[in-house]
């Protein structure tokens, strides 16, 4: 637990920062999950059925 | 200075290093009207490649090179944040106007510059992979950094990187690069002075003021005048070269030769009207129809492989 003392030392964010960080935390998961589908996608296009043929 | 206003100080200054910077600033990093271009171009490239590809690995190509593109714009607006922030038309981008820091811009357009080529070269190969991170160095180290501040021909040069694109597409399907995407390099190279040249004429003052030596600023506008017209002379039966080579049919090159035709035509009103009102006007009208003139172009050749890929021939 943080002592009181430290936490008033702590940054504290306008509204206006705090409003951007949020939709950019927004922009960059939909970016992140767009690039895991986008190379979900290929892998099944580029591999097909032979996705599932590997050594076990 | 006591502990305490340093502490408060410091607090002031962290804080205002956090951003306020919105998802749609870093869009606008992306040069979304230039990327736009660059997405069409690469599209036309990659349609003239004689090989079938799934649709789902053209697309994911054509957004690869695309967002290739956009890390150079953002590059390009970290490293050039100081003279953007004095011309009229671009002093309203992300940095100069305060909405984001430059170091942001930097790490951004790094890495989407590096997820970029990878994605390209794991979907597709590594020959486009290597075109489009040559492209995105050009850009940067070879355009911005040094021609952009040293020299008139800064564009002349600097076009090679605008002119990749469809090199760079036509790489990813066929893993080769071939005279035909060089033609469509040629177009774009040889059309990319006489369209800047149009437009840095109206803005001579801006470039001037940011101290970018543009050809108008360096050696005068009669001399500008003169090498739109030379390029445009050379521009024209360019246009032709996806014809005369078989990837194009009569169609496009009947529509090429009237494109280039009216291309000449302004450029020699912009070479005849040298003051006044008059002249400012022509050179928009040349600006403007340059951007009519790729576009029709390489939408025309477009246009006709899309339509014998629907028709079943095979691409």
């Amino acid at each position: 637990m943080m002592p009181e003392s430290r936490r008033e030392e702590g940054l504290t964010l306008t509204s206006e920062q705090k409003r951007a960080r949020q939709q950019r935390n927004v922009a960059i998961g939909l970016a992140i999950g767009a690039f895991v589908l986008l190379f979900y996608v290929v892998t099944i296009v580029k591999l097909g059925p032979g996705v599932l043929n590997r050594p076990l | 200075m006591n502990s305490m206003s340093f502490i408060s100080e410091s607090h002031t200054s962290r804080n205002e290093a956090i951003s306020t910077a919105l998802p749609g600033d870093f869009l606008a990093l992306l040069k979304p009207r230039v990327m736009s271009l660059v997405i069409f171009t690469a599209f036309t490239g990659i349609l003239i490649a004689p090989v079938a590809v799934h649709p789902v690995i053209s697309s994911a190509s054509l957004l690869a090179i695309a967002i290739g593109a956009g890390a150079s714009g953002a590059l390009n607006m970290w490293y050039d944040a100081d003279i953007d922030a004095l011309m009229r038309r671009t002093q309203d981008r992300p940095i100069p106007a305060g909405r984001m820091h430059r170091d942001d811009a930097l790490a951004f357009g790094l890495v989407l510059a590096f997820f970029s080529i990878l994605t390209l070269g794991i979907v597709t190969n590594w020959l486009a992979a290597g075109l489009l991170s040559f492209t995105i160095f050009f850009y940067i180290a070879v355009y911005t950094m040094w021609l952009k501040r040293t020299t008139p021909q800064n564009i002349v040069i600097g076009g090679a990187a605008g002119a990749l694109p469809p090199v760079v597409g036509y790489a990813a399907m066929t893993g080769d690069v071939s005279l035909a995407s060089l033609s469509l390099f040629a177009i774009i190279f040889f059309w990319t002075p006489p369209h800047f040249w149009a437009l840095a004429l109206v803005k001579a003052d801006d470039y001037g003021r940011a101290g970018i030596p543009m050809l108008p600023n360096v050696k005068g506008p009669a001399r500008t005048r003169r090498d739109i017209l030379l390029y445009t002379l050379l521009l024209a039966p360019l246009g032709l070269l996806p014809y005369f080579m078989g990837v194009a049919s009569l169609t496009y090159g009947v529509i090429a030769s009237a494109l280039g035709a009216f291309m000449l035509i302004f450029a020699l009103r912009v070479y005849r009207h040298r003051s006044g009102p008059q002249a400012s006007r022509c050179a928009m009208q040349l600006f403007g129809f340059s951007l009519l003139y790729l576009f029709v172009l390489f939408a025309s050749l477009a246009g006709e492989r899309l339509l014998v890929i629907s028709g079943g021939q095979g691409i």
